[in-house]
Formats: structure tokens, C-alpha cells, sequence
């Protein structure tokens, strides 16, 4: 049994160790530590979400000023006339901006914003471990990845366009270029897909492999902090969700350009089976899109309640629970498809039951801030505001869920409203605390607290008067993917509204600019970070900020209690590290 | 580093392989999935397997590919005593079995091509092999069987490649009594492969 050092002794600035320097090719570009790869996912998504919102930015300026010369898109002059002509948007380019702003959020921002980030750089610090099992699989699952953006990005420069079927890729319309006049780009779509989720499937052997076997001694299971469990179901959702979304992308592929006929109904397939086999994954992937977050957010709400989370074992069997009920929803997608309506009652029960573990999460977390010693630090006040919108997010989906309620509203912007306040108003509210929380361990330097607290105000409340009308245009029957609403008499009486969404995002999307401005300028300029700037617990707070090579400098981690004792007796502060030593008698193990 | 507590006491590369496979299972059932829709709700764009494919001949090939396995486990059986020698004659077993399934393989795919049953056809005819009579399939059928029976013999030609490769390793000493991994996750992957085979013989050449 190895002698636990205190880990407040290692140095704040770790020493390189006893390696030589490493080249900086090496070290920086193909490096297989996890914390650069973390990194690099980190700059890679935070690019590819700045271009979706821009993609989005681009689309709502359309919806408001349809087709009005007095209204020139910006920057439409230095697109090619296939795009924008004279400063009009073109239907084709529309419908290309509507499939390519879902495909790179879900895919290039989002997902690995939430995996290939914070499941890469925290589960080896939160555990105790040096590295991932095998990290120059990891190096290779970063590049794929990276080669899977570069392809989707080329789409857009090759004849035809880019992919303009939707982000959920439906058939015939995405294989047939009669039909959708695009065909390389719609290839594209299929192939980065394809890498994309392999990339995604070798990540996700890595961080399972990890979490089981490389576990510092002390940390049993329910010694792990929640983001850990979080992204611990997130990888086993994508371990077996991503392979048959593989599956029906090979499919689809050979339909493009082998001419196959799995999903041509004219040759005997069916346009139905992609749906299944899309939606089989697409549900399970949703999961994966907000699971992280609530992980995160668990832990930072607790750490800014300075009280133990409320209901730890519970918040796990939710992660559980919810992970394991996603793969029978995916009807719910498909309930216009032309279903059994039994079939579609038994969709829309368990599609009701998965609110419950995700309400006792809610309730949980507002359990863990009653009467707690609040600090209102910007990772908290993200949290929150998380947790506030699940409400709206959340309850949007039990009308969704509704099959007889699902029907007037389906492909509405209701749905619209839906999956904006899901993946913006909780996951990505949940990827601003992870960036605000974690940015002082990754960098050694803390963001501007003041500009995230202005970030995170003007975020908020653009983001609900964006976001929060959508449900009204969309009741009131307007429906998605539309280029011009006012060409229906119904949709054009709600044309003001169109136009109050659209300033709201240009200024959402606006203050989005002062937390890029915040990131790049905390780098040089932010103030420097202690080991555990936050006061937290959990074990990565026990190692350097930024940690070295090896995270400990070679000094194994000992855990001896869980994650979240705040305000513990034991303790003459109000927080507990995990790594910190017992005075006296040791803890005994729970587990 | 000393290792803390592990919930399955299997060491990490083994894991992986176990969690690889998984994701793999997955893979097959998708693909397996999309022809059994396919065939039992158009069953006038498929034939019976029996009229089409070489049962007998694939029959036998299954049973190659089990033998294989046998094989396999021989050699595991052979480093785990520290015997050497055994270790590369089983090997060289696994791997020459392996080629003859795939060989077999070939040469099925390319009888089916000659008599018209193609992946890829905008109208074609796929011709039975009973009496001659012809027997009317859909350009489903092929596309369905090339893809599934394909992704499966490229899975058996990289472990056969990997074989080789073990196999090289093991007549340069690379493993022994006390480090037997490498071997051991060979296995493992060409179980796998092989169970994928008695699944995918079953329900598209049996049934």
C-alpha cells in the first residue's frame, strides 16, 4: 500500500518530470495525453460551434427579411450566386444552411464539446489515473474527428452544394440528387458521419476500458463524482447507439453512390428502414447530448451550494435509469410515419416514463441548493440557469410526447422551440459551466469572473426571447425548415414575431462574442489559478493547475471518501478533498 | 502505479477488446437487422436462400471457420503451458483456415457474379439452381447479401492479417507463460468473427 503524499505539497506549477523534452510536434499537435487532446477537442468544437451559430445566424436573417432586396443578407456579396444572388438568399442554399446548422452543432460542436472534451481531459483526473488505457488510440480518435470536420467543411465548396436533406439525412430526399439537386455533398454528409462515428466509438472503448480498470485505490463506484458517472453512460450510449447509425450510413452511402436499393422504394426498399435505423441511434444520441451536462452541473451546483449533492444515489440510478429507457423511445420521433397508433401509444408511454428519473434530477439539484451557502460564481449561475430551463425544456417534451398532441405539432417550430431549449438551454448552459469550472485546471489561469457573469446574464435572457416564441409560431402552425413564411397567410400574420426572434438571435449570438473574447484573453491575461481555485473536492483539485504529464508527477492519488463533503464536520473548511488524508482514524469504505 | 479496485479483474487491453466487440455486435445487428425488414416485408424482391446461394459448399465453410476456433483455442491452450512450439503450429492453423474461408469466399462470390446475382443491378434476375429454372430476385437480395456477408469477410481478412501477425511475433519469442495477452485477445476477436458467421449463415443461408 503505497504512502499517500499530501497533495497539497506537490507544486502549484508541476515539474516536467524525469522525461526529456518532447518535440513540440509531440507534445502539442500529436500528442497522446489526454489533457492536450481534451484541448484540442476543446478548439475544434468551439470553432465548429461558431460556425453553426453563424450558419444559424445566416438562416434567421432570411425567415425575418424573406427574400427582401431591401434587406441584403451581410456577407451575402462574398458568397458565390449559388448561395446568395444580389443579396437573396437562394431556396437551395436555405435548405443547405437549415441540414449543415443541425449536422454541425449535434456533431461537431455539442457532442464533442460534451465527450470529446470533458470525457478525454476529467475522467482520468477525477479517477486518479495518469492517462487513458491506451492513449494513442485516443490520439487517433482526435484526428479522425478532425478529418471528419475537414470533410463536412469541403462540402460546402464542392458542385452542388453542401448536404441539404436535413440533418436527420431522410430518404429518398438524401439519396437521390433529382430529388435534392445535391450529390457530392450529400456523399460527404454520409463518409464525415461515418468517420465521425468512429472516431466517437474508439473514444468511448477508451473512456469504458478506463473508468472500470484504472481507478485510483479508494475510489469505489459510488466514490465518482456525478460527471464521472455521467459520462460513463454517455459512452456506453454511444459505444452501442453509433454503430448502427454506422450501419444505416454505410447503407445510404452505397444507395449514393454504388446505386444499392435499401432505402429506394422503387427497386423494393424502404425509405422507413433509415428512419428506424437513424432514430434508433438519434434517441440514444440525445441522451448522450445532455447527460454530460447534467453531470457537470450536479457537480458544480453542489460545489456552489457548498453542500453535499442531495440524493447522490439517486442522481446515479437517474443516470441509469435514463440511459437505459432511451433506446425504447425512438418511436416518438417517427410518430407521423404512418405507425400502428398502438405502437405509437407504447412510444409515448415510455417516452412519458423517462420525465421521471429526469424530474428527480431536478429536484435533486434544487434540494442541493436549498438552504446552502450559495456563491453565485459564474460556473454556478450557468448551472442554475440550467436547471431553471429544464423546466420549460423539459415540459415542452411531455407535449411532444403526447402522440395525439405530437401530431399538430410535429416538424413545427414548437419542436424548434423544444430542441433549442434542451441542447442551448441545458446543454450548452451546462458546457459554459464545465469551460468556466474546469478552465483553471486545464489552463492554470481563471476566465474574467466579471465578463462571465455579464456573458452568462445577456446569454440568458436572449436565449429565452429568442427561443421562447418559437413555441407560439410554432402552435400557431409554422412549420420548420421553411425558406419564405410569408408566402402562407397563417404564418405571415405571425411575421412580426419572426422578426422579434431574429434580432433576439443576432443579439444572442452577439454576447456569444464576449466569452470568446473572455477564453482567448483569460489565456495570457487572466489571473493565475492556485490548485483548487473553487474550494472543490473531487480529485482532479488535488493535482496541479495546468497538471504535468502523469497528473500527479508520478505520486499515486488515494481516495477516502466521496466527492461531495462540503461543510463536513470532519473538515475546518468547508470543503473535503477525496485525496485529502483522515487525521486520526482512517475513514472506513463504504463500498 | 498501484492499482486500485477494478470491477472485472481483467487487465485493460482485454477489456477493451471485450468493449470493442460489443460495439461490433451492435454494427452486425444494425446491418442484420435492415435485411431481415427488408426480406420478410418484400419477400417478392428476395428468393429462397436454397435457390440462389451454395448452401452445401457454405456449409462446409462454416464448418472450416468453427475448426478454426478449435485452432484458436489450442494455441491459447499451448501458451498458457509455455509451449512454444505449439503456439506457432495452431497459429499457423488459425491462419491458414482463415484463408480458406475467405478463399471460399471468393470463389462463391464469383460463381454468384457469373450466374447474375451481382450487389449492385438496376433489373437483373438472380438464377437458381434448381433444374435451372430461373428463379426471380431483386437487386435487394444482392445488395443486402454483398453488404452483410462483405463487412463480415473484411472482418475475417484483418484477423487473419492480425493472425500473421501474431503468429510472426510469437516465432520471434514475443510471448510466453507469464504474457500471453496479445494471444488472448487474438482469440477473442476471432471467436467473435466466428460467432458472427454462425449468426449471419443462419439467417441468410438457412432460413
Amino acid at each position: 500500500m503505497s504512502t499517500a503524499a499530501a497533495m497539497h505539497e506537490v507544486p502549484a506549477h508541476g515539474a516536467h518530470g524525469h522525461h526529456e523534452e518532447i518535440p513540440f510536434i509531440r507534445k502539442y499537435i500529436f500528442s497522446t495525453d489526454h489533457k492536450i487532446i481534451g484541448i484540442q477537442f476543446l478548439f475544434m468544437s468551439l470553432a465548429f460551434l461558431l460556425l453553426g451559430g453563424l450558419l444559424a445566424m445566416a438562416m434567421r436573417w432570411q425567415l425575418a427579411w424573406p427574400s427582401n432586396a431591401e434587406m441584403p443578407m451581410p456577407g451575402g456579396s462574398l458568397l458565390p450566386e449559388t448561395m446568395v444572388n444580389s443579396g437573396i438568399m437562394l431556396p437551395e442554399f436555405y435548405n443547405a444552411l437549415v441540414t449543415m446548422h443541425g449536422t454541425i452543432m449535434v456533431f461537431f460542436a455539442i457532442m464533442p464539446l460534451l465527450v470529446g472534451v470533458w470525457a478525454n481531459y476529467l475522467i482520468p483526473l477525477q479517477i486518479g489515473a495518469p492517462d487513458m488505457a491506451f492513449p494513442r488510440l485516443n490520439m487517433l480518435s482526435f484526428w479522425m474527428a478532425f478529418t471528419a470536420g475537414i470533410l463536412m467543411l469541403a462540402s460546402f465548396g464542392v458542385t452542388g452544394g453542401a448536404a441539404n436533406a436535413g440533418w436527420t439525412g431522410y430518404t429518398p430526399l438524401s439519396i437521390n440528387d433529382v430529388y435534392s439537386g445535391v450529390k457530392t455533398g450529400q456523399q460527404l454528409w454520409a463518409l464525415s458521419l461515418t468517420l465521425l462515428g468512429f472516431s466517437s466509438l474508439v473514444g468511448s472503448v477508451n473512456y469504458i476500458t478506463t473508468l472500470i480498470n484504472m481507478r485510483a485505490p479508494g475510489m469505489t463506484w459510488f466514490r465518482l463524482p456525478l460527471s464521472t458517472w455521467a459520462l460513463f453512460i454517455t459512452s456506453v450510449l454511444i459505444l452501442l447507439a453509433v454503430p448502427v447509425l454506422a450501419g444505416g450510413l454505410i447503407m445510404m452511402f452505397f444507395d449514393q453512390t454504388l446505386g444499392t436499393n435499401f432505402f429506394k422504394p422503387e427497386s423494393g426498399g424502404q425509405p422507413l428502414l433509415w428512419q428506424h435505423l437513424f432514430w434508433f441511434f438519434g434517441h440514444p444520441e440525445v441522451y448522450i447530448l445532455i447527460l454530460p451536462s447534467m453531470g457537470f452541473v450536479s457537480d458544480v451546483i453542489a460545489n456552489g451550494s457548498r453542500k453535499p449533492i442531495f440524493g447522490y444515489y439517486a442522481m446515479v440510478w437517474a443516470i441509469i435509469g435514463i440511459g437505459f429507457i432511451g433506446w425504447i423511445v425512438w418511436g416518438h420521433h417517427m410518430f407521423m410515419s404512418g405507425m400502428n397508433p398502438l405502437l405509437g401509444g407504447f412510444f409515448m408511454i415510455t417516452t412519458l416514463v423517462i420525465a421521471v428519473p429526469s424530474a428527480i434530477k431536478t429536484f435533486n439539484w434544487m434540494g442541493t441548493l436549498w438552504g446552502g451557502n450559495i456563491r453565485f460564481h459564474a460556473p454556478n449561475l450557468y448551472a442554475i440557469s440550467f436547471v431553471a430551463l429544464f423546466a420549460i425544456g423539459g415540459l415542452s417534451g411531455i407535449f411532444l410526447a403526447a402522440g395525439p398532441v405530437d401530431i399538430p405539432l410535429h416538424d413545427t417550430y414548437f419542436v424548434v422551440a423544444h430542441i433549442h431549449y434542451v441542447l442551448v438551454g441545458r446543454s450548452l448552459f451546462g458546457i459554459f459551466a464545465a469551460i468556466t469550472f474546469w478552465y483553471p485546471k486545464m489552463f492554470g489561469r481563471m476566465m474574467h469572473e466579471g465578463l462571465g457573469k455579464v456573458h452568462w446574464l445577456l446569454t440568458f435572457i436572449f436565449f429565452n426571447t429568442t427561443f421562447f416564441p418559437m413555441h407560439m409560431i410554432g402552435s400557431g402552425g409554422m412549420m420548420r425548415r421553411l425558406y419564405d413564411p410569408t408566402q402562407y397567410p397563417h404564418i405571415a400574420q405571425m411575421q412580426d414575431t419572426n422578426v422579434f426572434i431574429t434580432i433576439n438571435a443576432l443579439l444572442l449570438f452577439a454576447a456569444q462574442l464576449i466569452f470568446a473574447f473572455n477564453f482567448i484573453w483569460s489565456l495570457f491575461k487572466g489571473k493565475k489559478a492556485g490548485t483548487n481555485p473553487w474550494e472543490a473536492n473531487s480529485v482532479e483539485w488535488s493535482a496541479p493547475s495546468p497538471p504535468p504529464h502523469g497528473n500527479w508527477g508520478g505520486v499515486q492519488p488515494v481516495v477516502y471518501r466521496g466527492p461531495y463533503e462540503y461543510s463536513s464536520p470532519e473538515s475546518e473548511h468547508d470543503f473535503l478533498l477525496q485525496t485529502q488524508p483522515p487525521a486520526g482514524q482512517p475513514v472506513p469504505a463504504r463500498h | 502505479m498501484e492499482r486500485g479496485p477494478s470491477s472485472f479483474g481483467v487487465y485493460n487491453m482485454k477489456l477493451g477488446m471485450w468493449v470493442f466487440l460489443l460495439s461490433e455486435v451492435m454494427f452486425f445487428t444494425g446491418l442484420i437487422g435492415a435485411y431481415i425488414i427488408l426480406r420478410f416485408a418484400q419477400p417478392d424482391h428476395f428468393a429462397l436462400p436454397g435457390q440462389v446461394l451454395n448452401v452445401p459448399l457454405t456449409a462446409l465453410n462454416t464448418f472450416f471457420l468453427i475448426c478454426s476456433s478449435v485452432t484458436m483455442v489450442k494455441a491459447f491452450a499451448a501458451i498458457e503451458l509455455g509451449d512454444q512450439k505449439g503456439l506457432q503450429r495452431w497459429l499457423l492453423a488459425t491462419a491458414i483456415i482463415g484463408m480458406i474461408f475467405v478463399g471460399i469466399q471468393v470463389v462463391e462470390y464469383t460463381v454468384l457474379s457469373h450466374e447474375g446475382f451481382v450487389p449492385i443491378a438496376d433489373l437483373y434476375q438472380a438464377h437458381g439452381r434448381q433444374g435451372g429454372h430461373e428463379v426471380l430476385g431483386g437487386p435487394l437480395y444482392g445488395a443486402t447479401f454483398y453488404t452483410m456477408t462483405g463487412f463480415h469477410g473484411t472482418h475475417v481478412s484483418i484477423g487473419v492479417a492480425c493472425l500473421w501477425f501474431t503468429y510472426f511475433k510469437a516465432r520471434r519469442g514475443g510471448y510466453s507463460a507469464a504474457n500471453f495477452g496479445g494471444v488472448e485477445n487474438m482469440g477473442l476477436y476471432w471467436h467473435f468473427v466466428d460467432l458472427v458467421w454462425i449468426i449471419l449463415f443462419t439467417i441468410v443461408y438457412l432460413i
